[in-house]
């Protein structure tokens, strides 16, 4: 199991997180068309490297921090 | 001097491990067999002169003694229930009853050995290719089949056994107790680092023990006098994972069958030492033939002579090693053939034991032993886990470490090189002190991120990168096979001569050739045989060794049982404080999801009657529950629900519902509004905390400057609903301080007051049920004490107690939806039902996009009241709706049969075209049966229009009640004493290990900013726990959460002190009384931490977790704030969830310290913090 750095934290095993994704801008409802909004909803870029993540660490502040991880590596790091 | 005719149980030995003083028996086959403590099964077995103790997989062939090691393939045996256990390696044990495996109908003569002579018929890929056609055989082939598997039997009455976890936080982790494994484990110690020191064998020593015992002893006494070294013998690390999370199974503890460790280590430093391989001829897996370092095991360590007569093949100091120790024991060592010189064998003649050996020079000596040192193999998987890929050393004749894999990392010891005994220390040292100094690194790193360690500056870690010294290797001849054919996989039966097959029928790399015949696929997992496997391949191939390389290890090294890896099982469940009550009066539980529920107490329709005629009560304590504050709540409201909320007026109350961004319904509740800036949102049992963590993620990630602070309050309060027509008179008679009349407190409204002498209570008018209905959430620890007072007024009403399945009845009478039930993964807002909430003209909410489309299109189905033609019938639920064409509608969402209209009505999803109230649907039952049924009007079946619930009967008088008892939610044991109204446990422990609820002290929640003016009036941050001048003790619980603790009943003071202290700051911020809402309990004495660290993963060592650290975390799996407090001088800790769960986290609690010999305390008078 991999560790996460939580920025308020410290490191913790993964399992205390809930993983929320990649990190995809929420487009203006007022003006999105259709495409712009499934786009938002269902696609990704499912990267073979540095993506930028949501993870709500469930089991310890609370907090919803923004991870930068390498998918293959693992490597982390972490911003609040 | 034998015990036994046969016997070859040798004098005194300077390393032998049994103890001569005492000895037992227990049994093998049947037959009383003597042991002394030390031995293992199987060396108990060869002293009394047995040689064989299996039968092979495929040909059932005779084996005996190979390595004498855990890895020995033909010393698998059962022991009682036990199957595939590691007979050269279990210790043996008084009445063991120990039986061979893979046998019928014994081990002498074993039917199945037939095989053998059908052998040539039996090549790699002979089940495959035989017993493929015709396939309708299929079913016959398994039976026959079966009779041939390999291992022994498990009975399916096994009694549970108990298993054990652990987690550790080492800073430099060794796999392997050797001398090289020793020297790094005191290079590191001494470098100042933690070591744990994991050894696969019952000692300490490695080859040591049987070459030189007196250096072994030396190396043991000082890693034992050593500090900060750990030691596990009779441990496996058996496996690597990314960040060096490491995996060590322990085994045979007094306590439990084995433990799963679960290290996150620092640095990992893997010696796990060579492996002596065995050499490929005919004959090789004679029971007889054997490997010179099983012969040294033997005579060294267990006294046993193990043969009469020897030839010895050798290519190294261990075979001439061997040769010494068997003169010394006695052995007639009739020849040495030196492989060095060229010398090799043909074969071994003989089937249940050697009888003679065929030499390369032609000689035929009889011996009942032949012994081959032919070389080793370098147990490289840890490395390979991370990331590691060997390579074939010609030289060495073994494969070497690459190099290439993590940092993290570091090896010693023979599987990074050849030395001398010194020169080998010398290495294990240097790879120590850079564990060591690698570990600080990570360390400082660590507790630099961590913030519950003093404010003190964290010293930069001296040293600098050493650069790694190597081994050499010296020069061993590239033995695998001789001029014959034999076995290369024992535990798989593969032969060289099925390789070269394979090789021949095209599977010509190591990884194909290895799948199509199974080598290195048993229990051995290749520890023996990949080297003999791969260079057979390569002559197969024409190929080198390096260029046909190596198989890929992967976890686990060896293997772990089931029930090690399950460990003890971490289920958090929930209670409601009325889950006793429940449980004396005959409740069906009901598991909904960690919430264990009554369902009924009787028969459900009578429950149901008695909420139409008279009052029922129903416990509904998982609602989930949300206490929000901040001026900005209507906006969240509005963004996350589909109707409106600017202008909901205090003491009102709104249902709503809510939609992912995609549209489709995800929960629905009521939500009132308290006070000015203070609402009270209701969420479904099931979906409270997805619904917390939904309104934290767009506060936190799209309105961070909204000012809105949410706490879940859902077992704050234990919930009561009152509902019946008589349900007025019921509360009117305990409720203070609130107007119950018609007018005075209307339907949709919500009130605070008194009940039963409890204050502040939350009452609502609303209705589930679709009768008159109170709900009442009591704060928790008096729900029982409201409960009791309930049934006790309401007799004469005929008040009585109603399940889930009672209100889901109920429910669907009145037409309600259940999200999840009536809705799916792909119901959107509109296919609900709910059209008249929806507010398309709101400038946003979550999901609006996907509503204006849908309802533009006008697609998707629609949720409908459905009446079967024959009021009889109740279609099950997920019965399928057809058209008249008989293609797929729709389908019964919800069923049940209606007593108060005597007959079946259900909620249903119908295309939209079907939904016309009138229309007749065709439902297609499970049964085939296709029965009619009508679209109803309404949702609703019974009282569609809704005037039950507005019955107008005038309140009662409040009346005198019994004073209000508030009780814990762990159940306390029979001696109880009174504290401030808190009914309280009164046995008193002095154990050195105690555990004591401490749910009555005060307890209340402060929400601010993390850096504001709030943190600095409270004087501590996230991570840190002061006690402030007032006596009361803070928590910095979470960024800009506190938890302000004090003394039992002084709530109401607490309360006033901190919103006057949040109120001067002039910040926004909130301040909740959370006594009632969370578990607390207190953990004390020295194994306090041992204890944690066997439920929780999070480091618990002084430099992280200091007196004073606060940190919430996963306890047993369940989410616990951590507090340490420690209590002159003993480690004390708070752990705090919760309210449903402190039961099943003490009880967690409990179990993990019973090695420690926990014991349960009550509460002083007056407990201190």
């Amino acid at each position: 199991m991999i560790q996460l750095p939580c920025p308020w934290c410290g490191p913790r095993n993964a399992s205390e997180f809930t993983h929320h994704g990649e990190v995809t801008p929420r487009p203006d409802v007022g003006t999105a068309t259709p495409e712009e909004w499934r786009r938002y909803l269902y696609f990704r870029q499912n990267a073979n490297g540095w993506v930028d993540e949501n993870w709500y660490h469930t089991a310890g502040c609370r907090r919803f921090i923004r991870v930068r991880r390498h998918t293959t590596s693992n490597e982390t790091e972490a911003t609040r | 001097m034998s015990r036994h005719a046969g016997g070859k149980r040798l004098g005194p030995q300077q390393g032998e491990v049994i103890d001569r003083r005492t000895s037992f028996e227990f049994s093998w086959n049947g037959k009383p067999v003597n042991a002394h403590p030390g031995d293992s099964i199987v060396s108990a077995l060869a002293a009394e002169g047995e040689r064989v103790f299996s039968r092979s997989f495929k040909y059932h062939r005779p084996r005996g003694l190979l390595t004498a090691s855990f890895h020995d393939p033909g010393c698998m045996v059962q022991v009682g229930d036990e199957p595939n256990v590691r007979g050269a390696h279990r210790l043996a044990e008084p009445g063991m009853a120990v039986s061979s495996q893979n046998t019928w109908p014994s081990l002498k003569f074993d039917v199945k050995a037939i095989n053998r002579f059908a052998g040539r018929f039996l090549t790699a890929g002979f089940y495959y290719k035989t017993f493929m056609k015709p396939e309708f055989l299929w079913p016959t082939y398994q039976n026959v089949l079966r009779q041939f598997v390999h291992a022994g039997e498990i009975s399916p009455d096994t009694p549970h056994d108990y298993y054990d976890k652990r987690y550790a936080h080492p800073d430099v982790l060794i796999a392997g107790g050797g001398p090289a494994g020793m020297s790094a484990a005191l290079a590191a110690a001494r470098a100042g680092a933690s070591v744990m020191l994991v050894e696969e064998e019952h000692q300490l020593g490695g080859h040591l023990r049987w070459s030189n015992p007196g250096a072994a002893a030396e190396l043991t006494a000082e890693v034992a006098a050593t500090e900060g070294i750990e030691v596990l013998t009779n441990s496996v690390v058996a496996g690597r994972y990314d960040q060096n999370w490491i995996a060590v199974a322990q085994r045979d503890l007094s306590h439990a069958r084995e433990r799963l460790i679960k290290a996150r280590a620092r640095t990992l430093v893997v010696a796990g030492g060579l492996i002596e391989r065995p050499y490929v001829f005919a004959g090789n897996d004679t029971p007889g033939v054997m490997l010179s370092t099983a012969v040294q095991r033997l005579i060294n360590l267990h006294a046993v002579k193990p043969g009469e007569r020897a030839v010895v093949l050798t290519a190294n100091e261990s075979g001439d090693a061997a040769v010494a120790d068997l003169e010394r024991a006695g052995v007639e060592v009739a020849y040495v053939a030196d492989a060095r010189k060229g010398e090799d064998v043909v074969r071994v003649h003989g089937r249940k034991s050697v009888r003679s050996v065929e030499l390369a020079n032609g000689r035929r000596i009889n011996a009942d032993l032949f012994v081959t040192a032919t070389g080793w193999t370098a147990p490289t998987s840890l490395l390979n886990m991370a990331g590691d890929r060997p390579v074939y050393s010609p030289t060495a004749a073994r494969f070497l470490p690459g190099g290439n894999g993590d940092d993290s990392v570091l090896a010693t010891g023979g599987i990074a090189g050849d030395g001398t005994l010194d020169q080998l220390c010398e290495h294990a040292e240097a790879i120590g002190t850079e564990a060591a100094r690698r570990a600080a690194g990570h360390r400082y790193h660590q507790l630099a991120a961590v913030p519950t360690r003093y404010g003190g500056k964290l010293s930069k870690p001296r040293g600098t990168a050493a650069t790694l010294p190597e081994l050499g290797v010296h020069e061993h001849p590239e033995l695998f096979r001789a001029s014959t054919h034999g076995i290369v996989d024992y535990s798989e039966d593969v032969s060289s001569k099925d390789l070269h097959f394979a090789v021949k029928e095209g599977y010509d790399s190591a990884e194909l050739a290895k799948r199509f015949t199974t080598a290195t696929m048993g229990p051995l997992q290749g520890k023996l045989e990949t080297i003999n496997a791969i260079a057979t391949i390569a002559e197969a191939t024409g190929k080198t060794i390096a260029e046909t390389g190596t198989t890929t290890w992967r976890p686990m090294y060896t293997p772990v049982s089931l029930g090690a890896l399950a460990g003890r099982i971490f289920e958090p469940v929930r209670h409601s404080p009325m889950q006793r009550w429940h449980e004396q009066h005959n409740a069906t539980p009901l598991v909904a999801g960690q919430w264990i529920r009554p369902d009924h107490y009787g028969e459900p329709s009578a429950e149901v009657r008695n909420v139409r005629e008279n009052v029922g009560i129903i416990d509904v304590t998982p609602i989930g529950k949300l206490d929000l504050r901040g001026p900005d709540v209507p906006k969240l409201l509005n963004l996350l629900y589909v109707n409106k909320w600017s202008k909901l007026g205090i003491g009102k109350v709104r249902y709503g519902v809510m939609c992912a961004e995609d549209g489709v319904v995800m929960d629905d509740g009521v939500t009132g509004r308290l006070g000015e800036d203070h609402y009270l949102m209701s969420t479904t049992s099931s979906g409270a905390a997805r619904v917390w963590e939904w309104v934290e993620n767009w506060l936190q990630t799209e309105h961070p400057d909204w000012q809105v602070h949410v706490t879940p309050v859902t077992t704050a309060y234990a919930s009561i609903n009152v509902a019946g027509p008589k349900s007025r008179e019921l509360v009117s008679r305990l409720t203070e301080g609130v107007d119950l009349s018609a007018e005075g407190f209307g339907y949709m409204q919500v009130r605070t007051g008194r009940v039963a002498g409890v204050d502040d209570c939350v009452l609502w008018r609303i209705g589930f049920t679709g009768e008159l209905s109170y709900e009442l959430h009591v704060p928790a620890s008096y729900g029982l004490h409201v409960w009791e007072a309930l049934l006790e007024h309401g007799k004469d009403l005929g008040v009585r107690p109603f399940g889930v399945e009672g209100q889901r009845i109920l429910r669907l009478e009145k037409g309600h939806l259940i999200v999840g039930q009536d809705t799916d993964g792909l119901t959107k807002a509109w296919s609900a039902g709910i059209d008249w909430a929806i507010k398309l003209d709101k400038d946003d909410f979550v999901g609006k996009p996907e509503l204006v489309w849908q309802q533009e299109n006008g697609d998707g189905a629609r949720l409908v009241g459905i009446q079967p033609t024959d009021g009889n019938v109740v279609p099950p639920e997920a019965s399928q709706i057809l058209t008249k064409s008989g293609a797929i509608a729709g389908r019964i969402t919800s069923s049940r049969m209606s007593p108060t209209l005597g007959r079946s009505i259900c909620l249903g999803q119908v295309d939209a075209e079907l939904a016309k109230p009138g229309t007749l649907l065709t439902v297609h039952l499970p049964t085939g049966a296709k029965v009619a049924a009508r679209v109803t009007e309404h949702h609703a079946h019974v009282d569609p229009e809704g005037s039950r619930q507005n019955i107008d009967t005038p309140p009662a008088k409040p009346r005198p009640h019994a004073t209000p008892v508030a009780r814990g939610p762990v159940a306390a044991g029979r001696k109880t004493t009174t504290i401030a109204s808190w009914q309280v446990d009164a046995r008193r422990s002095s154990a050195g290990l105690r555990i004591a609820d401490h749910t009555l002290l005060a307890k209340v929640g402060v929400r601010g900013r993390h850096d504001g003016a709030i943190a600095e009036a409270l004087g501590t941050g996230h991570g840190r726990t002061i006690r402030d001048n007032g006596s009361a003790v803070v928590v910095g619980s979470g960024p800009g959460e506190w938890l302000v603790l004090g003394s039992p009943g002084g709530q109401d003071k607490l309360l006033s002190r901190m919103r006057d202290l949040v109120e001067n700051t002039g910040e926004f911020g909130t301040v909740i009384d959370q006594t009632h809402g969370r578990a607390l309990l207190k953990l004390s004495g020295n194994h306090a931490k041992d204890l944690l660290a066997k439920v929780c993963g999070v480091d618990l060592s002084d430099a992280a977790t200091p007196d004073g650290a606060a940190l919430r975390t996963s306890v047993a799996r369940l989410v616990t704030d951590v507090i340490r407090l420690d209590d002159n001088g003993v480690p004390t800790y708070l752990l705090h969830c919760e309210r449903s769960s402190g039961q099943y986290l003490f009880d967690a609690l409990l179990d993990a310290g019973a090695e420690f010999g926990i014991e349960i305390d009550g509460c002083p008078t007056a407990p201190t913090l």
